[in-house]
């Protein structure tokens, strides 16, 4: 009886059974759709709560909305923003400077779940660079810019999810 | 063109021309060498759900000419405390043999350029020298990577040789014959006539052992990626390491051609309804490839000791086992399908 099955078992491994099921895996799998997404021309759907490259918003009437109560900067794990501000003509607190270091940033999210006025926010942009040394550092003008070539999709994606906040 | 050749440079005719013919075999070899690593990033890549290449050139097909460029600019690092010469002699030593076989391989009943009677002989020896290559690479660079990767590959080369070369035994019992055109010649008739039948199971160790003596996946522990980093060639960079690779790929492109060769048929056609041609043994030799290519997309890499236990305990067990079947056979009135 064990001999038998120790007989089977040669047969069987010397009829390659295993390694020919095995190649009909691979060969199956070469005749199958490709999965490959290729990039430039083709991306993958993002959520509206993609959390990408951040951008300073501002009211429809062209008044940015931040006034600088510092608690993104606070709040942020990564220590990556800078603000400083100042009293305004009008009496409004308003900030003279506002950096994000995106290569401190962890995109975490937490400056735009902080911001009382929706200002700091995080947008869809992911394919981003710099290519010298501190392009990677956002300035208040650069966000203001961000936020204002982009300020549709924000928006949208905005009030997309204010129904489950 | 030789007798052009023979009227303006009758002293050298001769060598002009047998020079000529080195050159046609192996430029189209180099070529096929490029555009084999193209194919095997394709079909493993198709095999893996994956495109492959498909950025340079329509489908990819500048990719092989763009890491060839990529390779031939960098820098070639020789380290300090390795052996200067023999790093250098090393890739050298692996890719002359490699090419150096061709010269016995015929294409079609004329197309050889040498033809010699022991040619089978001479492509063996051929194959064997290149083992020193590895050797020599992994002991010049001076690694215990290296080290390690070109001790693995001596010993599976080693003996893995003998397994091939008792199978080989097979072909030139029914062959009767060492010249690779007469063993061609010997198989004609039709595809029944292929050694191929009465020699399967030798047929199947031969292009398992090719597989290992090529160093392909699943027996590539001698580059071994994942345990010794790239085995015997990890200190080597730019030309230097794409001498490597021209040479593990034009060995493949050898043992598949000779699998065809002497198991297949060559360049003979399967029927007589159609002709025979060197295209025939394109076909079978871009089919063997092709297999090549597949196991390395299935099969996971075996462990050492397994690689020996199945070269010495069940590959030569089985060829000598085989050999005197056939021997038997020979003696008796079914003699006919070996001749």
């Amino acid at each position: 009886m064990n001999i038998l099955k120790i007989i089977a078992r040669t047969l069987k491994s010397l009829s390659l059974y295993e390694l020919i099921i095995g190649l009909g895996l691979t060969g199956r799998y070469f005749f199958s759709r490709k999965i490959t997404i290729q990039y430039p021309e083709e991306t993958t759907p993002q959520s509206p709560r993609f959390r990408g490259l951040h951008a300073l918003r501002r009211y429809p009437n062209g008044e940015e909305r931040c006034i600088a109560c510092k608690l993104c900067e606070a709040v942020c794990p990564a220590m990556a923003i800078t603000i400083e501000s100042e009293l305004r003509e009008d009496n409004t607190r308003r900030t003279t400077r506002y950096d994000i270091d995106l290569t401190k940033c962890i995109f975490c999210g937490f400056c735009e779940e902080s911001c009382p006025v929706d200002s700091i926010v995080e947008t869809r942009i992911f394919d981003y660079h710099g290519e010298e040394r501190g392009d990677l550092l956002y300035t208040k003008e650069m966000l203001l810019d961000v936020g204002d070539k982009y300020e549709d999709q924000i928006a949208k994606d905005r009030s997309e999810e204010a129904k489950y906040r | 063109m030789q007798p052009i050749l023979q009227e303006y440079f009758p002293a050298f005719a001769d060598t002009i021309w047998v020079l000529m013919k080195i050159v046609a075999i192996v430029i189209p070899l180099m070529i096929s060498v490029a555009y084999l690593t193209y194919f095997e990033r394709k079909v493993i890549g198709y095999m893996q759900g994956r495109l492959g290449p498909n950025r340079v050139g329509y489908f990819g097909l500048l990719q092989p000419i763009a890491d060839a460029l990529k390779l031939l600019f960098k820098e070639i690092i020789v380290p300090t405390k390795s052996s200067k010469a023999l790093f250098y002699l090393a890739p050298v030593l692996t890719i002359a043999p490699a090419f150096a076989a061709w010269a016995v391989i015929p294409f079609n009943a004329e197309l050889v350029l040498a033809d010699i009677n022991a040619g089978l002989l001479y492509v063996l020896a051929m194959t064997s020298i290149a083992v020193y290559g590895v050797i020599i690479a992994g002991w010049a660079s001076n690694s215990k990577y290296a080290f390690l990767g070109s001790m693995r590959s001596a010993a599976q080369i080693v003996s893995y040789e003998i397994a091939m070369g008792f199978t080989l035994v097979g072909v030139l019992m029914c062959a009767n014959s060492l010249n690779l055109g007469d063993i061609v010649a010997g198989q004609s008739g039709g595809i029944l006539q292929w050694y191929v039948w009465p020699l399967f199971p030798l047929f199947i160790i031969y292009f398992i052992s090719a597989v290992a003596e090529t160093n392909r996946a699943p027996f590539d522990v001698a580059e071994g990626e994942s345990e010794i980093v790239a085995g015997f060639h990890v200190e080597y960079s730019g030309m230097a390491f794409a001498v490597f690779f021209l040479a593990e790929y034009a060995n493949m492109i050898l043992v598949s051609v000779l699998a065809a060769l002497m198991f297949l048929g060559g360049w003979l056609s399967p029927t007589a309804l159609i002709p025979d041609g060197i295209h025939w043994l394109l076909i079978k030799t871009a089919a063997l490839l092709f297999f090549f290519l597949w196991f390395r997309a299935t099969f996971p890499r075996y462990r050492y000791d397994q690689i020996m236990r199945l070269g010495w305990k069940i590959f030569i067990p089985i060829t000598l086992v085989w050999i005197i079947f056939i021997g038997a056979m020979m003696q008796t009135s079914y003699n006919g399908m070996f001749h």
